[in-house]
């Protein structure tokens, strides 16, 4: 007996869900931003129970469960901890491909940023390389106001 | 001290790329309707619903509701667990405790996924944090990658460890009609001459380095339904029901750059949660079989690593000597893994019914060991690093 389903044709219903957001940084996170857009220097936050630095900043430890207390100024340079070379393309990608990015423990920071590497052969890039922030000509306030990394 | 608790019953739909002749709510019907046959059950013999998918994947917010009619919901306790890639072990944990609870004796676990309804890495991004991460992030392949680079630095891991992985993956997938990737042509060519194939293939395409194609799971169509009964129950229903012997979970960082990338500490301290409360003190030796959520191929020499089976930067060595293959001492994922099937929501879920399988003599072509297994272990993972463990066994547990 067949199936009364069998041999129809399948329906596809296209939609597209586009929702706008406004994404509240909040005090801790905002003056990190404010210290790159206006000073290019690199803040981070300092539990007062572990001592680690968190940068991007936290105003929280997670670790601890207490507030951090300190801010604390970072280099501008630290070691690619490691890294990828991203070969395909996609839209919400920050550049097109081939692109680089990696995790940098910059010096005075305990935990690593997560950043774009640019201005340099990927081919050379190294686990443990020195690598230097770039800052964006027009900053806005944001995590790309460091446009990237770059081998120092 | 919670009630004993075993799994009685295990239904799972074919996992493929694109099951356009049902909707979801009919896919997750097929895998309930197969879980219940499979316990001999109905749902009016069930107490309680958990389900779970991944947000954002099919744009539907209730699911719990949304799926009523196909789930068997209707007027019946039912509720949303997710979080993220280890949502199948989570609503797994969340029946669990239900039933452990004592307050209810028989509980229906559910995990689904429709990827091909929508953009996965679109999806998957709203994982990561709109202010921090976004911005500068590549996607979930290139965030796995990070990791494998890591590895790759710390312990001179290659390429061709990596793909002897992706190797025992497919080949096992073989052996499951269930898997969604079916890689025929490998059928019969030993390990070693697979992966100077793939690692030299140019068809191969480097996707985020050192990821190729062959490294990363597939996007799946696919549910599952796992049936979960309290002692005194799970007896009369299952001839040899797989009793939870412990579970665990653990969270750490979001932030990427806040993880501890050298090693993978949650699925560490989670199965240490496990082996203790279940007292297992040498895990390669006491678990007869696996089924880990590695949804890459690298995850499959540094995660074994952190669960505990060998020494760091050893994971290779296991994979070469033969030691997780079908016929090894420790088969790992013998139904192919996340690797050769992935309809993430149903994932981790699928790791837990087929290591009740193992337990419980049913998995046909798939099975270890004989039949004989005693102890199964299933892992979750999500993708900021977070881990689910649940250990299964023959006996039942003190």
């Amino acid at each position: 007996m067949t199936d009364w389903k069998d041999k129809v044709e399948n329906m596809v219903y296209s939609g597209r869900i586009k929702v706008p957001y406004l994404w509240n940084v909040g005090k801790t996170g905002s003056r990190f931003l404010i210290a790159i857009r206006d000073n290019k220097e690199i803040w981070g936050t300092r539990c007062p129970g572990c001592g680690r630095v968190y940068v991007p900043p936290v105003k929280t430890c997670g670790e601890c469960f207490v507030p951090t207390t300190e801010w604390v100024k970072v280099s501008d340079t630290g070691v690619l901890e490691s890294f990828t070379v991203v070969h395909y393309s996609y839209e919400m990608q920050p550049r097109k491909a081939p692109l680089a990015y990696g995790l940098i423990k910059l010096d005075g920071a305990d935990g690593a940023i997560l950043h774009l590497i640019g201005d340099t052969d990927f081919a050379k890039l190294k686990t443990g390389m020195k690598v230097k922030a770039v800052f964006a000509e027009e900053r806005v306030g944001s995590i790309a106001d460091i446009k990237h990394f770059t081998p120092a | 001290m919670g009630k004993r608790v075993a799994i009685v019953g295990y239904g799972q739909t074919y996992q493929r790329s694109s099951r356009k002749d049902v909707n979801g709510v009919e896919l997750i019907n097929e895998a309930v309707v197969t879980a219940l046959a499979d316990a001999e059950l109905t749902i009016r013999d069930i107490d309680a619903i958990v389900i779970g998918n991944m947000d954002h994947f099919e744009g539907i917010n209730y699911v719990d509701m949304w799926s009523a009619e196909g789930s068997g919901a209707v007027m019946k306790p039912v509720i949303k667990v997710c979080t993220g890639g280890t949502t199948g072990t989570t609503v797994a944990m969340c029946a669990y405790y239900h039933v452990a609870s004592g307050m209810f004796n028989k509980v229906l676990a559910i995990g689904w996924e429709k990827n091909s309804e929508s953009d996965t890495t679109g999806a998957i991004i709203t994982a990561f944090h709109p202010v921090w991460e976004r911005p500068t992030l590549g996607g979930a392949v290139a965030g796995l990658a990070i990791e494998a680079s890591k590895y790759m630095h710390n312990y001179g891991a290659t390429e061709r460890d990596g793909a002897r992985v992706a190797v025992r993956e497919r080949l096992h997938a073989l052996n499951n009609p269930y898997a969604h990737l079916h890689q025929e042509w490998m059928k019969g060519i030993p390990p070693e001459k697979l992966v100077d194939l793939i690692v030299g293939s140019e068809q191969n395409a480097m996707l985020a380095y050192p990821l190729r194609m062959s490294d990363m799971c597939p996007r799946t169509d696919g549910a599952a339904a796992v049936i979960f009964a309290a002692e005194g129950s799970a007896e009369k229903i299952a001839p040899v029901p797989a009793w939870v012997h412990a579970t665990a979970n653990r969270h750490n960082f979001v932030y990427a750059g806040d993880v501890d990338m050298d090693r993978n500490t949650t699925i560490a301290e989670a199965s240490k949660a496990v082996f203790k409360k279940a007292g297992v003190k040498e895990p390669l030796k006491e678990i007869d079989v696996c089924e880990l959520y590695l949804p890459y191929s690298y995850a499959g020499l540094k995660w074994i690593e952190d669960i505990g089976f060998c020494a760091y930067g050893e994971g290779p060595r296991l994979l070469w000597d033969g030691v997780t293959d079908m016929d090894g001492e420790l088969p790992i994922n013998p139904s192919g893994g996340v690797m050769s099937s992935n309809a993430i929501g149903a994932t981790a879920l699928i790791r837990v019914g087929e290591a009740a399988l193992q337990v419980m003599g049913k998995a046909g072509p798939r099975q270890v060991k004989g039949g004989n297994v005693n102890l199964a272990l299933a892992t979750g993972f999500g993708g900021c690093y977070w881990g689910d463990v649940m250990l299964l066994g023959k006996k039942k547990p003190a």
